[in-house]
């Protein structure tokens, strides 16, 4: 599914990644820990298409496709979802004109009909119940007054109506509370299928009792320095990145 | 001054060759009115940057010509003009169509305007002396403007309407405002709106003319809003795109009455919108919204002047200019607080989106406060589009033009909102969507 190849990627001069290669399978839940400034949000930034990052080097192939050659927006055409550690609020934009804009931009990109009014009312309120957001926050501005869990929700929601092919989920845990975390997770649980593949990035293993990850990353210096299954997460629970920071200095 | 009054521009001196042509043509009554009003206009002339109301909207420099008055248009040449005019044309309304300054009957609905309401012709109430142009010019300091003035002087047509104590008028009355031909001509049109004790009214007013073509409208819309009384006003400039668009809105404001005023711009080479609002009576509030979409060179001037002169009077202001290429938008926004005016709820705001490196903006708000107990305030923001946002739509799918164009409706979106009519409000949405898919 994705194959990423010896990428180095900088930002104002900081070398943030360093030739990190990392290889996710097609249904494979990925999850990728590590400490602090190791290059996590950042990895998952230059997947989305940021423009801020230097590429030096490597490549991203999703099922062989450079992501590193297109528009944000046409990667998100391709099958490439980012949910975002801090959802942004846009003011004057409608939730649900935002979401058929989406959706219907990227159909029009994939070369199929864009979805029928009637389609998509029922393709976002049957999502929309799964994850306890009730009508009235899909009538307000995109995020706007949403709390932390509401947000966190709603990039679900988006990627449950989007149907991506690879979604990588930025420190979906951070800000949630022991509910939101459980809807949040049962919302991803739910669109784990053959076909679409996640990587889940997150400090904590508290997430991963919720979303079981296939393998486990460690990431250090903006390279994969480990990799294992998901008792990996545990080991790393209790003994901390501490191992690693040391590896770094060395 | 003397020196300066000889220095007369070619314009100048044409508006006074014109105004000479035809003040025989005027009945003795609104003759004194006319020339004091001309006489006015003579003393300050066209009004250049070095006149601080005009600082960044330089008239005098703009206007090379006086561009002579237009004829009434025949039957046909007006028919074909409304036919094509699109604003606000979707919208079940009672229609007064002008075509050229020229208020043109047979393309209007004045045989089925609502209960409650009267509609007169400016001509027909001039020439009668009809009592209610006693409202006329209802706000001291716009008698004080040049634009104004000359309107005053040179208005050729328009209409008094005047709506009776308490009727509350569903049907939106439209006035359509027209320009045609092929050469520059100059209109001036005069407005008067009068609602009684509790009367309420939706005015739309739409401006369209042919692009290429140097017309100078000056429109004037005059209204009285009696206590309790409540005027909602949705304005269109679509005008030509080599238009000088000039306008003034003055409106007196009685006790606990309401005015709702939003004024889209996506037409004319270079507009002036002026606002005149004297909050008269006690608790009267008000609504003064206004959006510019900008290109290609052009500048739109927004003026506003809210004199409140009684206590617990509540404005809110809001101004949203887009820019884009080597455009100017101009923001000039007064608030006077009167002694008497405690309790006075006033806030201001003028924002700018900068889609271009060579555009620029020009906010000059001004508070004069001299009560003690008031609540006011005002703000201005200028920037482009949040790259983070930009990001965010696109990540979702949305391509860069598309992503742009839905930050630029959400921007503008905040001062249409205001629109109470809601056919009015996604008409006006309509334009500034057509506007965005014309840019790309």
């Amino acid at each position: 599914m994705l194959e990423i190849k010896n990428l180095v990627v900088q930002i104002e001069d900081n070398r943030i990644l360093n030739g990190l290669d990392l290889t996710v399978k097609d249904g494979e839940v990925a999850a990728i820990m590590g400490p602090n400034g190791s290059g996590k949000s950042t990895l998952s930034y230059v997947i989305a298409g940021k423009e801020d990052y230097e590429v030096l080097d490597g490549e991203i192939l999703l099922d062989g496709e450079n992501l590193l050659e297109m528009d944000p927006d046409a990667r998100a055409a391709a099958g490439v979802f980012l949910a975002f550690q801090y959802p942004l609020e846009i003011p004057g934009v409608g939730t649900m004109t935002f979401l058929k804009a989406c959706l219907n931009a990227q159909r029009r990109a994939r070369g199929e009909d864009e979805l029928s009014t009637p389609d998509f009312m029922r393709a976002v309120n049957g999502a929309a119940d799964k994850l306890e957001i009730n009508k009235e926050m899909l009538k307000r501005a995109l995020n706007v007054g949403f709390s932390g869990g509401e947000k966190k929700r709603m990039e679900i929601l988006q990627m449950a109506l989007l149907q991506p092919k690879f979604c990588v989920l930025d420190e979906t845990d951070s800000g949630l509370d022991i509910d939101a975390l459980r809807i949040v997770s049962e919302g991803v649980n739910a669109l784990r299928a053959q076909g679409r593949s996640f990587l889940v990035i997150t400090h904590y293993q508290r997430l991963l009792n919720h979303i079981v990850p296939d393998t486990v990353h460690v990431m250090s210096k903006g390279r994969i320095v480990k990799t294992g299954g998901k008792e990996l997460a545990l080991e790393l629970e209790a003994s901390g990145y501490a191992e690693y920071r040391t590896s770094e200095a060395a | 001054m003397a020196d300066i009054a000889n220095l007369r521009t070619n314009a100048e001196t044409g508006l006074s060759k014109l105004f000479e042509t035809a003040r025989a043509s005027f009945a003795t009554e609104e003759k004194i009115a006319r020339e004091e009003a001309f006489k006015f206009f003579e003393a300050t002339g066209l009004p250049s940057r070095r006149v601080e109301a005009f600082k960044y909207t330089d008239l005098r420099a703009a206007i090379t010509d006086a561009a002579p008055p237009a004829e009434t248009p025949s039957a046909e040449i007006a028919r074909s003009a409304s036919e094509a005019a699109k604003g606000f044309s979707g919208i079940e309304a009672v229609r007064l169509t002008f075509v050229n300054g020229h208020l043109i009957e047979a393309l209007s609905d004045l045989a089925r305007v609502p209960a409650g309401v009267s509609v007169r012709t400016l001509s027909a109430a001039l020439s009668a002396g009809d009592p209610l142009l006693k409202s006329l010019a209802p706000v001291a300091q716009a008698r004080e403007n040049p634009v104004y003035q000359l309107n005053a002087a040179f208005m050729a047509d328009g209409a008094l309407i005047s709506v009776e104590a308490g009727a509350k008028v569903e049907t939106p009355l439209h006035l359509r405002f027209v320009g045609t031909g092929g050469n520059a001509f100059s209109t001036a049109t005069r407005v008067l709106v009068a609602l009684a004790e509790g009367a309420e009214l939706t005015v739309l007013e739409s401006h369209e003319g042919p692009d290429g073509v140097a017309y100078q409208p000056n429109d004037a819309l005059d209204v009285t809003i009696a206590d309790g009384a409540a005027f909602r006003h949705t304005r269109l400039n679509a005008e030509g795109d080599a238009a000088i668009a000039l306008s003034t809105l003055s409106a007196r404001l009685g006790a606990a009455s309401h005015i709702e005023t939003v004024n889209l711009v996506t037409g004319a080479v270079l507009s002036r919108h002026q606002l005149y609002l004297h909050f008269a009576g006690e608790e009267a509030t008000a609504v003064v919204n206004g959006a510019a979409m900008l290109g290609h060179g052009r500048l739109a001037d927004s003026t506003l002047l809210a004199d409140h002169a009684a206590v617990g009077g509540v404005s809110r202001e809001m101004f949203k200019t887009v820019i884009d290429g080597d455009s100017t938008g101009v923001f000039q926004g007064k608030i006077i607080v009167r002694q008497v005016a405690q309790q006075t709820d006033g806030k201001m705001k003028s924002d700018c989106l900068l889609l271009s490196d060579e555009g620029q903006m020009m906010n000059k708000p001004e508070l004069e406060i001299f009560a003690d107990d008031v609540a006011c305030g005002h703000g201005a923001t200028c920037g482009a589009p949040d790259e983070e946002l930009l990001f965010y739509l696109r990540a979702r799918g949305l391509p860069k033009a598309e992503a742009e164009s839905l930050l630029v409706q959400a921007f503008v979106g905040e001062a249409i909102e205001a629109v109470t009519h809601e056919d009015a409000r996604a008409a006006l949405i309509g334009t500034i969507e057509a506007w965005l898919k014309a840019r790309h």
